[in-house]
């Protein structure tokens, strides 16, 4: 199933970096976000953009993922050739990856 | 235990009036910040005053003021905000000045300068965050410098009685902060206590955000009223503890999932979150809805406030020249595709001097490009835009780029329409670090 089944994301940037986050509608599901949505599996998944690499920080009380994306918005909002400079669409290609379904 | 009522009324520089009257009117607060100073803004400011020196303030500036002064004086609500961006002082006259029309005298207005830090960049050894290169090395390319200032110089203002506190480069949390700290005689040296503000500050800082803005997603995410959104609120105890609200019959909703959307905004480590004040910890964060709209969050803490301040840099960084077309129908993409090759070689013929240049098919691949699994199929859409964008040194040879689109009406592939061209100026963003001594807040009181 697409990770959009069971969680939401929010996009942010600072400069070139951009910080996605992951978060289960139900918490009981974390640990599957935790599981399958490693930052290697983000990273491959955004090959054709990524520039640099990708951190991963764990957020249990919150049930949520944040991913960090180096070197990912073309040089950042104020000089990219990118229609979307801030990369906020970026969000909704993270919830496009397929997870097991369980 | 006493609750300080702290709203916010702007998320950025553009963002709308209304739901700031709104909260003014009928929000009961204590206190309504407008966060409306981006990483770029500064640096488009600081051309705006070396241009007029009574200018370099957020151009909405008076209108938002207007709006609502009235309220906030009726209901004894305190304004903060860092829409004085290069020119704090420019901005705080300008307030009494529209204080002044609308007959409200005696308002105290204080602006908080010190921000501006070009003079001890330039000279100093600082070096760049993103290439390690020295400041001085950018010359005459650097437009502006300035530091993030904390909630100190804020909380000044409040205890020399300021009815509306203007700065410019402030960190976003801190205009929370500063409030909070102030109104709960909170030690600056609390950093617990400080990192739960500073995450309170960091829910509130894009307004609408958090109460349904940026959320819809429908099928998944429903979000009533966005039309007329209503902006966020906080409860303030003086332990900390908060809960963020809106106010009634205003559109949007505030729930879990939208706090959490925030708490995790544009924020790398989650137990290390720098701001002027505090080295934020939100990895403990909890929310909890208690009521429909209502939710508690507590969890945020922090550690010792770091030794050096970050400091924006501005950029002149040459120009960038984009020109669009649209191709519809049967063979969209081909004709689309044919006219992005033209455009490729056109510019090499013509000897267009662009370091660096995108094409993009709107509707196929322009956002993330052919990398994504989805922009890989081969898609037949109806309609394609042709974009072309490229970095150049000079305005002329940036304007080049948008006129070999346009040509593509007589000398292209059959069928385009609507073309269109811009040239825009380029001001880069990089960051360097200062000692925290070699930065001097200042406030000056000003009265309308």
């Amino acid at each position: 199933m697409k990770l959009r089944t069971i969680a939401h994301a929010r996009t942010g940037d600072k400069g070139d970096t951009s910080s996605i986050s992951l978060i289960a509608y139900d918490e009981a599901d974390y640990p599957r976000l935790a599981r399958h949505v490693t930052a290697e599996r983000v990273a491959a998944h955004f090959a054709g953009i990524l520039r640099g690499g990708v951190d991963r920080y764990e957020i249990p009380s919150l049930g949520a993922l944040n991913f960090v994306l180096h070197r990912a918005l073309g040089g950042g909002v104020t000089r990219s050739l990118a229609l979307d400079t801030h990369g906020k669409s970026l969000s909704s290609a993270l919830l496009d990856i397929e997870i097991p379904d369980f | 235990m006493r609750q300080i009522r702290i709203g916010a009324g702007a998320g950025y520089s553009g963002d709308r009036i209304e739901p700031a009257v709104e909260l003014a009117e009928r929000g009961r607060l204590d206190y309504l910040v407008f966060e409306c100073l981006a990483e770029r803004t500064i640096a488009l400011a600081q051309q705006a005053r070396r241009r007029d020196p009574h200018l370099g303030y957020d151009p909405l500036l008076a209108p938002r003021m207007r709006a609502v002064l009235p309220a906030c004086r009726r209901a004894g609500t305190v304004i903060i905000t860092n829409m004085g961006a290069a020119n704090p002082v420019a901005a705080a006259e300008l307030v009494c000045a529209t204080a002044h029309d609308l007959g409200l005298g005696g308002l105290r207005v204080a602006a908080v300068t010190g921000d501006d830090v070009a003079a001890a960049v330039s000279a100093g050894a600082c070096r760049i965050l993103e290439d390690g290169r020295p400041v001085a090395a950018l010359g005459a390319n650097l437009i502006s410098a300035n530091a993030y200032l904390g909630a100190e110089p804020i909380v000044q203002a409040l205890a020399a009685g300021a009815d509306i506190v203007i700065t410019g480069r402030a960190a976003d949390p801190s205009l929370f902060l500063g409030a909070l700290a102030y109104e709960f005689g909170w030690s600056l040296a609390d950093w617990p206590r400080l990192g739960q503000a500073t995450l309170i500050g960091h829910v509130l800082e894009c307004a609408g955000q958090v109460t349904g803005g940026y959320f819809a997603d429908p099928g998944f995410k429903t979000v009533p009223g966005l039309a007329r959104l209503g902006f966020p609120l906080a409860e303030v105890g003086e332990d900390g503890s908060a809960i963020i609200t809106k106010v009634e019959g205003s559109g949007g909703c505030i729930t879990t999932a939208t706090c959490k959307e925030q708490i995790l905004y544009e924020i790398h480590d989650p137990a290390r979150y720098f701001t002027p004040d505090v080295v934020a910890d939100f990895s403990q964060a909890r929310v909890e809805q208690v009521e429909p709209d209502r939710v508690r969050i507590t969890g945020g803490s922090g550690h010792a406030r770091p030794e050096a301040l970050k400091v924006s840099l501005g950029i002149a960084e040459g120009f960038v020249g984009e020109g669009q077309i649209s191709y519809a129908g049967s063979g969209a993409r081909d004709r689309a595709e044919l006219a992005a090759g033209i455009v490729r070689e056109r510019l090499e013929l013509t000897g267009v001097a662009a370091r660096e240049l995108r094409f993009d098919l709107i509707g196929v691949d322009a956002i993330h490009g052919p990398g994504l699994p989805a922009g890989g199929a081969r898609a037949e859409p109806y309609e394609v835009r042709l974009r072309v964008a490229g970095r150049t040194a000079t305005a002329e040879e940036a304007l080049r780029i948008g006129n070999e689109v346009e040509t593509l009406y007589t000398n292209g592939p059959a069928g385009g329409g609507g073309v269109t061209k811009q040239v825009r100026e380029v001001l880069g963003v990089l960051s360097t670090l200062l000692p925290r001594e070699q930065v001097q807040p200042r406030v000056q009181m000003l009265e309308s």
